[in-house]
């Protein structure tokens, strides 16, 4: 390996040379960019303005929640709340969050110059604001916002959505062209442009699972596009696809959105994976367990997650045959998913951990991950998931594998890659602190919802009976301290953005290990001009 | 300082007490009142048992290896990196629970299908925001409807005891008859729910569902609409009197009784003060949700009725709303839902009330020939 950076540096001291190598002055740098790392950062920064503003609303919403009775808001903007909030976290938060990693990381990782359709790419980022900029103005528009859940199910979204409907349909339209674009993208670089040397088998775990990824965004998001365009239809042009008065039918909604929708969570996941996979092993000093189990079973994973949509279903009065097969096909998710957690405590055991910002939410992650894949698995059961569905049990759950999965997933490969990015180490003192109250106030937030939930309380409900209300109580409290904790998280980065820290070496982590760290930090605006040769 | 800050937080106390000592620290599943609800509830403490020991296996050894494993402790990391018997067999043995785990589910599910043999058929539509129960076998029904008071929820009252948990009329069953529940909706989406009994099913327009209970205990049993249905879905609950068989059907009697009075107050000759009195109750009940209780409605989704063109303009055309509804909104055809002389006496109240005064006034009689005349 030392060859290549020796070879890297030569090339990039002849790079520096050439003024037109780097970046252009001014605004339109960041319009007319190309460059993968360019791009990166403007995904992470725009995923984390929406991070920031879907929790504002989450914040209002628990604000709401915190005492039985309207105080804060009426029920009308409160279901438009909870709806923005669950759209901007999914579309605005999570996903471009990944897309941005992905963006700084593959090319770095398989050791390319940039991604494979650079122009594309540029297109795909800035469709992003334009999606958003129209969603997010629904809300002031007369009647308001989308109101129907993140879900948007007909016939509420359509006979009886507010006037915006049509914006918001137009808006998910253009998130999903860019998502489309942004697989594309994916699949193009890393099928066409690994360095000499480097097999399938022998790229890293987040190269292979955001190459799933992108085949699943590739698979799903038409469908996507599918069920708005017959929204669309249904609203404007006097169609009935989901009006059962006209000969629709509300539950074809559901199987279409949800055909989407399941193998959505695992778009939101699965990179989180990949990553996890690279921290784990760098942080105990010993090679990933099981590298090949782990493409595998994200394998398996992505497949059966087109075969378990209607598991969000079952009390549609779906037969009893299918009821028995989406059943059984859900548990055996647990199968690989297993899999994969056994692979990481596998690589801790007997290893030499030190725990890092990054290493401290990996953990949280599997701990925390697998605490939501086990009130998965209780979901799966479909007699038991009579009494849990569209309760809080459900909230729980999702925000279990969402909040600590994806979420942690991104803080953990921030704080992996913020040297790389920056050239500098972030404060750890600070970054423990963040994660530290991050982990108490997302379990003070979140676990309580799973007693809610078994104690009876409906989801998406802006008042709730009397018996439910210590545990929503403690509930917003622990959601209040993990929404003010991401404050830090934005001044750690600014701070070390800012070179407030020890100037980073090109590996500033004893066992990391692959082709991002063989490059000088701050990575040069442009790497791996001539390929590094992977043996 | 110190006092003051004391005297503050003795004060949210106060303010906080009546909520507080009603609640409670619920944190498991009620293994409810059916045999459906039991089995349910064996399958929930299976699976999360089995949850719990696989979590302590796992996070044990994991927790081992941070305690034992850690650079700190001088700890030097082995190179292993695979070994099939291990990888083999972590993929066997959850296959192998989850296999014992989905025969018991399969049976529960396939015991919860059938619905065969009812004693009383019940038909269940969701509406925004009410359920209404038809017994089929007696040919009546009626709407059931949050009872409690606005004043609880905008917290100018304080809250009852089983605040968003009460209705003015709950479901009535037998206790030890199968009882087959038809689900339907007819505007959006809604789901049914009684924790206790470990029923939910959604109410879909254009579909019937099927679902059945056998309460053997008699008691009050309360749930909640589940599947987000607009505006007030947080505010349409679910109460069931489950009643010995001889209380059941003398209730059933009085049901059939009361049916055939309503018909007649079609009939009968009605002053404008009185259609004035029923039009205020049924207003609130039915049409207050959505055009607020003083008709200033919530534009542009539920339009004002105070100086609407409708409301105070030709009756034709008011009587034609109401009855018809109108396609594409979530204006609903209340023909349906409501008798003549509830559609006449809401009628006359909204041309009437908060400064509307057309004057006139619609006699349920006039309703009866419109629908006639409709049917025609």
């Amino acid at each position: 390996m030392s060859t290549v950076a020796d070879a890297h540096t030569s090339e990039h001291s002849l790079e520096q040379n050439h003024d037109h190598h780097g970046p252009a002055k001014g605004w339109t740098r960041w319009l007319f960019t190309t460059n993968h790392k360019d791009i990166g950062t403007m995904y992470l920064i725009f995923s984390f303005t929406m991070f920031l503003l879907g929790g504002t609303m989450a914040m209002v919403i628990r604000a709401e929640l915190f005492q039985p009775g309207l105080q804060i808001v009426q029920p009308e903007f409160f279901n438009q709340l909870t709806t923005m909030h669950g759209l901007i976290m999914v579309f605005g938060a999570v996903m471009p969050a990944f897309v941005g990693l992905a963006n700084w990381m593959l090319p770095l990782m398989i050791g390319a110059p940039d991604m494979a359709l650079p122009r594309m790419n540029n297109w795909s980022f800035w469709l992003l604001p334009c999606s958003f900029l129209i969603l997010v103005s629904t809300l002031f528009m007369d009647g308001g916002g989308p109101n129907f859940g993140w879900t948007f199910y007909a016939p509420l979204s359509t006979t009886y959505g507010p006037p915006s409907t049509t914006y918001f349909i137009f808006a998910l339209h253009i998130a999903g062209a860019s998502s489309i674009m942004g697989a594309m993208n994916v699949i193009a670089t890393i099928l066409n442009m690994r360095a000499p040397g480097m097999t399938l088998m022998k790229m890293p775990l987040f190269v292979w699972t955001w190459l799933i990824t992108a085949f699943l965004l590739l698979a799903v998001m038409p469908v996507l596009a599918g069920v708005l365009t017959m929204m669309l239809m249904d609203i404007n042009f006097g169609t009935s696809f989901f009006d059962a008065s006209g000969g629709g039918d509300p539950v074809l909604f559901q199987h279409i959105f949800w055909f989407f929708g399941h193998p959505e969570v695992y778009i939101m996941i699965l990179p989180a994976f990949g990553a996890i996979s690279h921290i784990v092993p760098a942080f105990s000093r010993k090679p990933l367990f099981g590298h090949a189990s782990m493409v595998y079973a994200t394998c398996a994973i992505a497949l059966l997650s087109f075969l378990v949509w209607a598991h969000h279903m079952f009390t549609v009065g779906i037969p009893v045959a299918g009821q028995l097969f989406f059943m059984y096909a859900t548990l055996l998710i647990a199968v690989p998913t297993g899999v994969k957690v056994f692979n990481w405590v596998a690589t801790m055991f007997r290893g030499s951990m030190t725990f890092e910002a990054p290493m401290l939410f990996a953990i949280a992650f599997i701990i925390l991950f697998t605490v939501g894949g086990f009130s998965g698995l209780m979901l799966a059961i479909a007699p038991a998931d009579f009494q849990y569905h569209d309760t809080y049990f459900v909230v729980a759950h999702f925000h279990y594998v969402l909040v600590p999965g994806a979420i942690f997933g991104i803080f953990a490969s921030a704080y992996f890659w913020l040297p790389k990015w920056t050239g500098y180490m972030y404060d750890e003192t600070l970054a423990k602190t963040h994660f530290w109250l991050s982990f108490v106030g997302m379990n003070l937030a979140f676990f309580p919802m799973h007693f809610l939930g078994l104690a009876g309380m409906p989801r998406r409900i802006p008042d709730y009976a009397l018996q439910f209300a210590d545990f929503n109580m403690v509930s917003s409290i622990g959601a209040f301290l993990f929404g003010a904790t991401q404050l830090l998280f934005l001044f750690i980065v600014v701070k070390c953005a800012r070179g407030g820290g020890e100037p980073a070496a090109a590996n500033p982590w004893d066992g990391a290990e692959g082709l991002e760290w063989t490059v000088p930090s701050p990575a040069p605006y442009h790497t791996f001009s001539t390929p590094p040769e992977v043996r | 300082m110190r006092v003051r800050a004391k005297r503050a937080l003795a004060l949210c106390g106060l303010a906080l007490f009546p909520v507080m000592s009603m609640a409670d620290w619920t944190m498991n599943m009620s293994p409810g009142v059916t045999q459906t609800s039991n089995d349910i509830y064996g399958l929930h403490m299976t699976i999360l048992w089995i949850c719990v020991v696989i979590g302590v296996v796992v996070f044990g050894v994991m927790f081992w290896s941070i305690f034992a494993h850690r650079k700190s402790r001088g700890h030097k990391p082995a190179n292993f990196h695979e070994n099939t018997t291990v990888e083999v067999l972590w993929t066997i043995i959850p296959l192998v629970i989850l296999v014992a785990m989905a025969i018991p589910a399969t049976v529960t599910l396939i015991d919860m299908y059938d619905t065969t043999e009812a004693d009383v058929d019940i038909k269940i539509t969701g509406y925004q925001w009410k359920w209404k129960y038809d017994y089929l076998d007696d040919e009546f029904g009626y709407f059931s409807s949050l009872s409690t008071p606005r004043d609880q929820i905008n917290n100018r009252q304080t809250k009852g005891e089983n605040y968003l948990l009460e209705v003015d009329n709950p479901l009535v069953v037998p206790v030890g008859q199968k009882v087959r529940l038809l689900m339907t909706a007819n505007d959006v989406i809604h789901s049914w729910w009684v924790p206790e009994f470990g029923l939910k099913k959604d109410a879909i327009p254009g579909f019937i569902n099927e679902a059945w209970i056998r309460v053997d205990t008699p008691g009050t049993y309360r749930g909640q609409c589940t599947e987000l249905c607009g505006k007030d879905h947080g505010f349409m609950p679910i109460v069931v009197e489950a009643v010995p068989q001889a209380e059941y059907q003398t209730w059933i009697g009085e049901q059939r009784a009361a049916a055939e009075k309503e018909k007649e107050l079609t009939q009968k000759e009605w002053t404008m003060a009185e259609l004035m009195e029923r039009g205020e109750k049924s207003y609130q009940s039915t049409c207050a949700a959505c055009h607020q209780a003083d008709g200033s409605g919530l534009p542009p989704s539920f339009p004002a009725l105070r100086g609407s063109a409708i409301a105070v303009g030709d009756i034709a055309g008011h009587i034609d709303i109401v009855v018809n509804g109108k396609r594409g909104t979530a204006m609903q055809a209340f023909g349906e839902q409501l008798n003549e002389a509830d559609i006449a006496a809401i009628i006359t109240y909204e041309r009437n009330a908060w400064g509307n005064n057309v004057g006139d006034m619609v006699t349920p009689k006039e309703i009866f020939d419109y629908k006639i005349q409709q049917q025609q």
